[in-house]
């Protein structure tokens, strides 16, 4: 059976398709959708992209690619048609990341403690060690209610069999939950009926659910504390989202330099005078948040600021020292490390790694680099990754030579062809293109993911990186009931 | 909610950086256009007049043909009126979610324009056009931001940078003018008719002293006037009504330092008349303006700004 227009050009691969299970045989969940986008004319379609496109530029929803030219600020692309979840699936992807989130959790609260995982011999001390997002200084500090991660962006993809996977944890200060906040919103002017045939989850709440998540961590309990947003300021790439979220839960959008630090407390500088400040979002890396304790030369912190937080004085959410457990190296034993706090099986599997650190799976990663994505741990953003099959011979030896000049700088993983998604592309028609998600996830005293999070799209034809600095787009994440 | 210092720094400049665009851009074109009179044919360091009267120093290599530009474009000049709008747009980006979406983008507008302008090679045949954009532009943010923004403390800080920059700048321009002409005091006075109109006072003059020109008469209009909202008197009221909006700072000594000033300049400017002025000179009377303008903007910048730590700690 044949596409009817606008799929006509739609082919189905190897990967998993989120709306065909066969070609012209929509999953249940896209039935509506697939039904609307027949009857809908392409000019129609056309003027709705156009409409919500508009709508992100009015808004400002832009990013920076880095420094302070004009013209630098872009709108992140944006698809037309929305990722369709169902609730069975979702059920299974919440359990899934609740159980993960609190074992790693309570993984950090170990090391930086008593470290008893360390000395079962569970996870092996110099991959903690030598992760340079490792902090000796968070040693023995009580951090308020053990809560290490407030907010945790992980990225799933899906796998040909059609399952949910983890790909990477985002522990430090995950980015794009403005991208999912407003291209609901968008959305919902863009494909209104289809919201109401749909019966799709809300996910408006996310910003009283991340103030409701900071303030029960405020120092001793503290009552009605003060919440701000730290950010880099006006040139960080994310500062769209900072303003964004300080505005949802309508906090202050500090900068290190508004902050003082005076007898281990924090205080923010007002015109009515200083004012003391208990919990501390901050998008700023651990380097560069306080440049008494760690990277000298920032000019972002505060300084002061950790021994402040030491004393327990101020809260900081992510906790210093959070990125060890979403270093890409130590990924490769999180399943033990859930076993091992939690007495079960992981609920969400994740993809095969190789450690380079370890010889045996070195000379597998050596004879088999054509076929697999090599990353290094400490990079993000799609930066310093390998797609072995998508990848030129020199390219290959270049990564050959740097794998063996520091092995512990890499891991490898088999390329997974991930699932595929319908989108609008080129105003002519509809086509499928490789998707992932993140879900964004509060872990507090209780753990809240809002239904639905950023599935990000490789928007070239075939191409298997989702990452907004690689040309990646977002689209609309719909969870039903 | 607190202001943050930052921002209200911040808003304060973006105001004042505006407010000095609009005025080189009406300075500006007074002097363009009556060069093309050349009334004045004589005196050839006219230019180099009304370039001090903005409050600048021309560079030695400034020719007469290249001030215009010199003072629309060049970025070399910090107070070119590019250099002004692009301060006051960074300004206004620092703090972009606490003015209204209109106000930035209405900003961010004016500055694409004015950059635009600033690239063509030949600006001599749109600088009428060019002038009046800028005019009009800073007008109608003036505009925006009275319907957009809420009357609040951000709004008095901008209300405080408008008129505290006026202040400053009308001064200047008047010092500047009298200190080249002193014609005696019942003599026509034909200058004074660019005098006003630098100060977008023209007609608001003419309406009250009718279209006599005395320069005695022009001095007590752009001074002590209080219903001309680009008199220097007009402005400190301002200025007065914006301090006392602003929520007491929590250490009293200094918080009462700005209104005392203040209210000690406007008691000045309310009492005084203006033969007294000239009676202990002109010079003398701006000089005191200038002076004490300079300590409100410090004493603002003391108590709101950059307090030191010590003393706002509360014990």
């Amino acid at each position: 059976m044949a596409f009817p227009a606008p799929f006509q050009n739609y082919a189905l691969g190897d990967a998993y398709d989120e709306m065909f299970a066969a070609p012209a045989a929509p999953r249940e969940q896209f039935q509506a959708l697939y039904d609307r986008l027949q009857e809908l004319p392409l000019a129609e379609l056309r003027r709705r992209k156009h409409t919500a496109d508009q709508a992100f530029l009015n808004q400002g929803i832009t990013f920076t690619l880095s420094g302070r030219d004009e013209g630098m600020e872009r709108i992140i692309p944006h698809d037309l048609l929305p990722r369709i979840i169902t609730g069975a699936e979702w059920a299974v992807i919440e359990t899934g990341l609740t159980q993960r989130i609190q074992a790693l959790n309570e993984f950090l609260r170990d090391i930086y403690t008593d470290g008893h995982i360390l000395n079962d011999k569970v996870v092996p001390r110099d991959i903690i060690f030598s992760c340079k997002h490792f902090r000796r200084e968070m040693r023995g500090v009580q951090v308020p209610k053990d809560i290490y991660v407030t907010v945790v962006g992980t990225d799933l993809i899906r796998t040909p069999a059609g399952e949910f996977v983890v790909l990477e944890d985002n522990l430090r200060v995950p980015s794009g939950v403005s991208y999912m906040l407003t291209s609901r919103q968008v959305m919902k002017r863009a494909f209104p009926e289809l919201f109401q045939t749909c019966d799709v989850r809300p996910i408006d709440h996310y910003g009283q659910a991340l103030l409701a998540t900071l303030r029960e961590q405020a120092p001793d309990n503290r009552s009605d504390p003060t919440v701000v947003l730290l950010s880099p300021g006006v040139y960080n790439s994310a500062y769209f989202e900072h303003s964004y979220l300080a505005r949802q839960m309508g906090v202050q959008l500090v900068e290190g330099r508004d902050l003082v630090v005076h007898d281990n407390i924090v205080h923010m500088r007002t015109t009515g005078g200083l004012r003391r400040v208990d919990v501390i979002y901050r998008r700023i890396d651990d380097d560069f948040i306080d440049p008494l304790s760690f990277r000298p030369d920032s000019i972002l912190g505060v300084p002061g600021l950790f021994n402040a937080y030491r004393t327990g004085n101020v809260t900081l959410a992510n906790a210093i020292g959070s990125g060890v457990a979403d270093d890409k190296a130590l990924y490769a034993y999180v399943p033990q490390i859930i076993r091992y706090y939690t007495g079960r099986d992981p609920i969400l599997n994740q993809v095969e790694t190789f450690l380079c650190s370890k010889p045996k799976q070195l000379q597998h990663v050596m004879e088999n680099i054509g076929s697999l994505v090599v990353k290094a741990v400490g990079e993000s953003g799609g930066y310093g990754m390998l797609i072995g099959p998508h990848s030129s011979k020199a390219e290959r030896e270049d990564f050959l030579a740097r794998i063996q000049a520091e092995p512990r700088n890499y891991i490898a993983q088999p390329t997974i062809s991930i699932s595929t998604a319908p989108c609008f592309i080129g105003g002519s028609g509809v086509e499928p293109r490789h998707v992932d998600l993140r879900p964004y996830i509060l872990h507090g005293e209780k753990t809240t993911i809002v239904p639905g999070g950023l599935t990000r799209v490789a928007l070239r034809k075939g191409s298997l990186v989702v990452n907004s600095s690689q040309g990646g787009g977002s689209k609309d994440t719909w969870v039903l009931n | 909610m607190d202001m943050l210092s930052r921002v209200a720094d911040s808003l304060y400049w973006m105001s004042r950086y505006l407010e000095r665009a609009e005025h080189i851009a009406r300075v500006l074109e007074v002097y363009l256009s009556e060069q093309l009179e050349e009334y004045t044919g004589d005196d050839n360091n006219r230019w180099r007049t009304v370039v001090e009267s903005i409050g600048l120093q021309a560079p030695d290599d400034l020719v007469e043909e290249d001030v215009g530009h010199w003072m629309a474009f060049d970025l070399s000049n910090q107070s070119s009126i590019v250099a002004c709008i692009m301060s006051a747009r960074d300004n206004a980006r620092q703090v972009r979610e606490q003015i209204s979406s209109e106000m930035w983008e209405h900003l961010n507008r004016l500055f694409h324009r004015v950059r635009a302008a600033s690239t063509t090679e030949d600006w001599s045949a749109d600088q009428h056009e060019f002038l009046t954009e800028v005019k009009e532009g800073a007008h109608l943010f003036q505009g925006i931001t009275d319907s957009t923004m809420n009357h609040g403390e951000g709004w008095h800080f901008i209300q405080l940078g408008r008129f505290m920059e006026r202040a400053v700048s009308v001064s200047e321009l008047i010092k500047v003018h009298f200190r080249e002409h002193i014609p005696a005091d019942d003599e026509e006075h034909h200058e004074g008719g660019d005098l006003l109109k630098s100060c977008t006072a023209f007609e608001a003059y003419c309406k009250v002293y009718t279209a006599d020109f005395k320069p005695l008469r022009i001095s007590e209009f752009l001074l002590l006037n209080r219903e001309f909202p680009h008199s220097i008197c007009f402005a400190i009221d301002q200025v007065e009504v914006s301090l006392k909006a602003l929520p007491q700072s929590a250490d009293r000594r200094v918080g009462d330092r700005a209104l005392r000033l203040v209210g000690k300049l406007k008691a000045m400017l309310s009492f005084s008349q203006i033969d007294e002025i000239m009676a202990i000179g002109l010079p003398v009377f701006l000089a005191e303006i200038d002076r004490q303008c300079n300590q409100i903007h410090i004493a603002l910048h003391q108590i709101y700004i950059e307090y030191p730590v010590e003393t706002a700690i509360q014990f």
